[in-house]
């Protein structure tokens, strides 16, 4: 069953310059209990995406359906099936954590039966339970997308939003994350929705749509897609390099890239290849690694490009600069 | 519909907490109109009396105490409706937005908020009347609260119909300068708005918080230059509008 049903969805805006298409003609499935990813680059139309999905953005053409309500004329229904945690922080900073939670509880109709008992577990869950009573503004960063979280899921949506939820964190709080939504699949029946510009945190998803320039340019499961590039990434480094080249390109007929870590070729069924590989080999090899491909490859693959993480961009920026030192 | 209406209680809820909780406002928020009532009142009041004539009937400081009320009515209706923006800042307007109420119950429990906070700071005024030399009975209090209750309805909705489009806190200034000041400079608060040039009539006129100032005065000093009926129905008027155009707005989707 499908839980989300997009179909030729479209949205442009309006700039001073003319039309800017954000999502151009997107279609794509998503079934329930399925952990579904939106991976690629800052402005790829992801936000965009999501915010039509949770009614925030009405397209300009096409359809999209949530547990069955369409997001133009049901509006309400397909809120009151969602749960969403944004990419910036949406948190009442000057009410406390519990107060937060039941603003978002009375907003959601949650019976007020049940709200108190229901908000301590989300607490609980999330670890902030003895913060209750402590005002937002107090809390890091990590402890606020964890509040959100719990805010997300207290009026049990069908389908949770998580739009770049580690952005701006460091690993450790991120793989807390991490830890959360993993737990909130094993114990709650929920479909979750994720935008990511981070190539790790898209291989957890059971399916990864790839967007760039608002079209998405492949839907698979992360396995897949990686499969589709050939097979696994070896590199070898030899005592003869160019001897070596030589005879890898004779015997096995693949290219070869040389560069400053080694010679790199891909093959496929890696683990089978590589006892053969050394004992065939009549140069003497001084190391030899085998990587499976990423979903960075993939990207690369299909677009040419990178998507940059935080840390290659700042990298690329300094790199930039030391090569203009020089000159 | 029941939706809505809690929806509404919990935006109201939320800006009457954020009030309580900020205790420096709430002095900040007293202590600026009883500057202009004490200091400001004083310091003209011992010549200008004379100046007006018999516009004036009896003390300057008895003269603009409504119309302080008005003022402090004024400012913590606009300020309060400004928070939208503050809200879109921080991000906490999203929340708001994604939730399963109508969006034109978001306008609405934002007037209500900030019409509680205002006309709560207007009763805190009610306390300086022994200053002035004027007498508050609970008759009085009675007509007062939900008079100032429709005054600050009116200029919250007002506000937030300013508020609706707007991204940043920078634009914050213009609204003072263009929009807080000049009614409250022209709304009969300092002056009375009699025999003034005819430019300024205009702008008088057409000045919602004149008939609320004029209202005020009316109830507490039984001084008017309209008839309290007429008062009365172009604050409501006019608050029924600016509610309305701010539902509107708020029910938009882009």
């Amino acid at each position: 069953m499908n839980i989300i049903e997009v179909v030729n969805l479209s949205k442009n805006f309006k700039t001073k310059k003319g039309f800017i298409s954000a999502v151009k003609d997107v279609s794509f499935n998503v079934k329930r209990g399925e952990l579904f990813g939106f991976l690629g680059p800052n402005g790829a139309g992801k936000t965009t995406t999501i915010n039509i999905l949770c009614t925030l953005l009405t397209p300009t053409s096409g359809r999209a359906l949530l547990n069955s309500f369409d997001v133009v004329s049901n509006p309400n229904e397909v809120r009151q099936s969602i749960g969403l945690v944004f990419q910036e922080p949406s948190l009442d900073e000057k009410l406390t954590a519990m107060e937060n939670l039941e603003f978002h509880a009375m907003l959601y109709n949650v019976p007020k039966a049940v709200r108190n008992e229901r908000i301590k577990y989300m607490l609980e869950m999330v670890g902030l339970y003895d913060r209750k009573d402590d005002l937002v503004n107090t809390f890091s960063g990590g402890m606020k997308r964890r509040l959100e979280i719990a805010r997300g899921l207290l009026h049990y949506p069908k389908i949770l939003f998580l739009d770049e939820p580690t952005l701006g964190l460091d690993p450790q709080t991120r793989s807390h994350i991490w830890e959360y939504i993993h737990q909130l699949r094993k114990k709650e029946d929920i479909t979750i929705f994720l935008t990511t510009h981070y190539m790790g945190e898209a291989e957890n998803c059971d399916r990864v749509a790839i967007i760039d320039y608002g079209e998405i340019i492949a839907i698979d499961s992360p396995f897949d897609l990686k499969k589709e590039i050939g097979g696994d990434v070896i590199t070898v480094v030899a005592e003869d390099r160019d001897k070596a080249k030589k005879t890898i390109e004779m015997e096995y007929n693949v290219a070869v890239i040389n560069n400053d870590e080694g010679l790199h070729f891909e093959v496929e069924n890696g683990e089978t290849f590589l006892p053969r590989f050394i004992k065939k080999a009549d140069f003497k090899i001084l190391s030899i690694s085998l990587r499976r491909p990423t979903l960075e490859d993939v990207f690369i693959r299909l677009t040419g490009r990178h998507i940059r993480e935080e840390s290659a961009e700042a990298n690329s920026v300094l790199k930039i600069h030391a090569r203009r030192l020089r000159r | 519909m029941s939706r809505n209406f809690m929806g509404i209680y919990t935006i109201w809820l939320r800006d009457v907490r954020r009030f309580w909780r900020d205790k420096p406002r709430i002095i900040g928020a007293t202590i600026q109109p009883a500057l202009f009532l004490f200091l400001l009142g004083t310091g003209l009041g011992r010549g200008i009396v004379g100046a007006f004539g018999n516009d004036i009937q009896g003390d300057y400081l008895t003269f603009i105490y409504p119309g302080i009320i008005g003022m402090s009515i004024l400012f913590t209706s606009i300020f309060s409706a400004i928070s939208i923006v503050w809200d879109r800042e921080i991000g906490f307007l999203k929340e708001v937005m994604v939730a399963p109420i109508a969006r034109w119950a978001v306008a609405v429990g934002k007037a209500f908020g900030g019409s509680t906070v205002a006309v709560f700071q207007g009763c805190l005024m009610l306390f300086f009347a022994p200053f002035v030399n004027v007498h508050i009975n609970l008759t009085m209090i009675a007509a007062l609260i939900p008079l100032m209750l429709l005054i600050a309805f009116s200029i919250t909705s007002l506000g937030i119909v300013t508020a609706a489009r707007m991204h940043s806190m920078q634009g914050f200034q213009v609204i003072m300068n263009f929009l807080v000041l000049p009614m409250f400079f022209l709304s009969g608060a300092m002056f009375p708005i009699t025999n003034l040039p005819k430019w300024m009539d205009i702008f008088i006129a057409i000045n919602p918080l004149t008939y609320g100032v004029d209202a005020l005065r009316g109830v507490i000093l039984g001084m008017n230059n309209y008839p309290l009926i007429m008062d009365v129905g172009l604050i409501a008027g006019f608050g029924i509008v600016m509610i309305g155009i701010a539902m509107v707005i708020f029910g938009k989707r882009e």
